[in-house]
């Protein structure tokens, strides 16, 4: 696994450096994010540069759309786009938009940001792989405060209801939003019985061990009947010291110092 | 012959079953927006997504990204109101081929009263980037309008009425999206409609014609993009213009006539519409005559315009 590791270390540095670049951003779960990425695109779902075009594939929706650095830097080193963008993330005219914008970023399949919305629209294209005969996955990331949106509770409804087990959701459980614990806002409680309550298969895995994701993923895409999703352990900020479970790199991106703090800490991991 | 734009609606997608990407969801309301049929002949490629039109419109656009063409009904209220983000974000901003059937628009849904009246949804869809509204005269039109959506890429929203019209077609023609029709010519005035209110443009044209006023009549039924080369022309030809929709004064048709011609061609024009305030319960006859939305309002506003 330790390949696997390695390249999460290493899109942690992009991801860094991205942020620095732009000034401004989401640090905190994109590092919390980035180890359940890394499993996804470079082991368990079926989607590259080749299949891309076709709807005969997996897909990926980043319901929580803020993790955008995260996913770009899975993208561009996957050859979706030259890794020299990731430096103009969120810049005037740049093809890094703040948020994923489908129609701007090649390798993102749909466009997001506005937090609730992603697995409504992952049940859609299951629904559609369905009619097309399609076997193959659709995958969504949800944040644990996104679980605050009335909507995802609707579309875990719909997916239940149709028998989604082409969707596989997994939600980043780091436990922190913009104003505080998610506990001090508005408390979830309970992720994991209420999915269950609503008729889905659950799992749990910690979202920074790479044979926990890979053990939970391959056991959710051979569930039948009901859609599947992986309650992932995690630690905002994930990897980078000083930023591990603040509240304040939610939204803030490093100062050259601290982003150089932050480099040299991951290449010391290394 | 008369017959309600949704009940047309209902219809076509019966009609366009055989189209290997159409996909047709409804929000529990499958009798009222008349899908009732097309999900009990054609299961498969139906869906209730239950009382959340906010699911329904990430679902539709899911579909669509996946090669489909859903078509998401539910009324207008709850279409363009309270998923208003959701259409904005997962539709329009991704340019997905999803069409927006919004039914019972306007004062016409009559008894439930002003919370399920749409009278602002022209608005709330004509500030979205790249969304195309039309708003069907008739049955015929509605079934025509639909077969165009078919072939269009990009999002669009539907408005369809809950009450019986007449046909103002007597054959179906090729609906062309973006352009109006000049139904009646004349040269004191000219009064551009949308939707029912079209009828009583013809009505009140027609009784004006007993008193010497001869008035042109344009349906427009694509309020988005709009036809700006005939009303370019019609500004040059006529003194003024009226314009009647079933929708507020503020944001829809009239004001999208205005925004066009105030910066091409300012001429004298009067918006008839619902003035600025919620509707009300009632019998759909006494709400149109309450809120002027009749032939002799617009008689009487012609007969303002004509002396001035």
């Amino acid at each position: 696994m330790m390949k696997f590791e390695e390249k999460a270390r290493e899109l942690r540095g992009n991801i860094i450096s991205s942020l620095e670049s732009a000034g401004s951003g989401h640090p905190g779960g994109s590092l919390s994010a980035i180890d359940i990425l890394t499993v996804l695109y470079y082991k368990e779902m079926d989607i590259s540069l080749e299949n891309y075009d076709s709807q005969d594939r997996d897909h990926f929706i980043l319901s929580k759309g803020h993790a955008a650095p995260a996913l770009y830097a899975v993208l561009a080193d996957k050859g979706f786009f030259d890794k020299k963008e990731l430096l103009n993330l969120r810049k005037f005219s740049s093809m890094l938009q703040g948020h994923p914008d489908r129609l701007k970023t090649r390798g993102v399949d749909s466009s997001s940001g506005s937090l609730g919305q992603g697995l409504s629209i992952a049940n859609g294209l299951a629904l559609a792989k369905r009619q097309d005969n399609i076997d193959k996955k659709v995958y969504v990331l949800l944040g644990d405060g996104e679980l605050q949106e009335g909507q995802v509770w609707e579309a875990a409804m719909t997916a239940a209801h149709y028998k989604l087990n082409n969707v596989i959701a997994l939600v980043d459980h780091n436990g922190l939003q913009i104003d505080g614990s998610n506990d001090e806002v508005m408390a979830v409680n309970n992720i994991a019985d209420k999915f269950k309550a609503f008729n889905w298969h659950v799992l749990e895995a910690n979202g920074h061990d790479i044979t926990s994701l890979i053990e939970a993923i391959e056991q959710a895409k051979t569930n039948k009947g009901a859609p599947t999703m992986i309650l992932c352990e995690t630690i905002k900020g994930k990897g980078v010291s000083f930023m591990e479970n603040q509240v304040g790199w939610h939204g803030k991106a490093p100062s050259p110092e601290e982003a150089q703090r932050a480099l040299s800490e991951l290449k010391e991991v290394l | 012959m008369k017959k309600a734009t949704r009940q047309a609606y209902g219809e076509t997608l019966l009609k366009l079953k055989d189209n290997k990407d159409l996909i047709v969801l409804d929000a529990d309301l499958s009798a009222a927006t008349k899908t009732d049929v097309f999900a009990k002949e054609v299961p498969n490629k139906f869906y209730n997504i239950g009382i959340a039109e906010a699911d329904m419109m990430g679902t539709a656009a899911g579909l669509a990204l996946g090669g489909k063409r859903p078509f998401a009904s539910t009324f207008a209220i709850f279409g363009a109101g309270r998923a208003y983000e959701q259409i904005r974000n997962a539709i329009a901003y991704q340019n997905l081929n999803v069409t927006i059937a919004a039914t019972h628009a306007g004062v016409t849904v009559g008894e439930d009263g002003g919370s399920h009246q749409a009278i602002e949804d022209i608005a709330l869809m004509r500030v979205i980037p790249g969304m195309t509204i039309i708003n069907p005269v008739d049955d015929l039109e509605t079934e025509a309008a639909m077969e165009a959506i078919m072939q269009h890429e990009g999002p669009v929203y539907l408005r369809l009425g809950r009450l019986a019209v007449n046909r103002v077609h007597k054959e179906k023609q090729p609906f062309v999206i973006g352009k109006g029709e000049e139904l009646l010519a004349g040269h004191h005035g000219t009064i551009i409609a949308t939707g029912a209110m079209v009828q009583e443009a013809l009505t009140a044209a027609t009784l004006l014609q007993q008193e010497n006023i001869f008035l042109n009549v344009i349906n427009m039924p694509t309020i988005k993009p709009l036809d700006e080369a005939l009303l370019l022309k019609i500004a040059k030809k006529t003194p003024w213009i009226i314009t009647a929709e079933e929708h507020s004064i503020i944001g829809g048709l009239g004001s999208a006539v205005a925004e066009y011609l105030s910066e091409a061609y300012p001429i004298k024009l009067k918006k008839i519409g619902v003035e600025d305030r919620f509707g009300q319960s009632g019998n759909p006859e006494i709400l149109k005559e309450h809120y002027g939305l009749t032939a002799s309002a617009i008689i009487e506003q012609a007969k303002n315009m004509s002396i001035r």
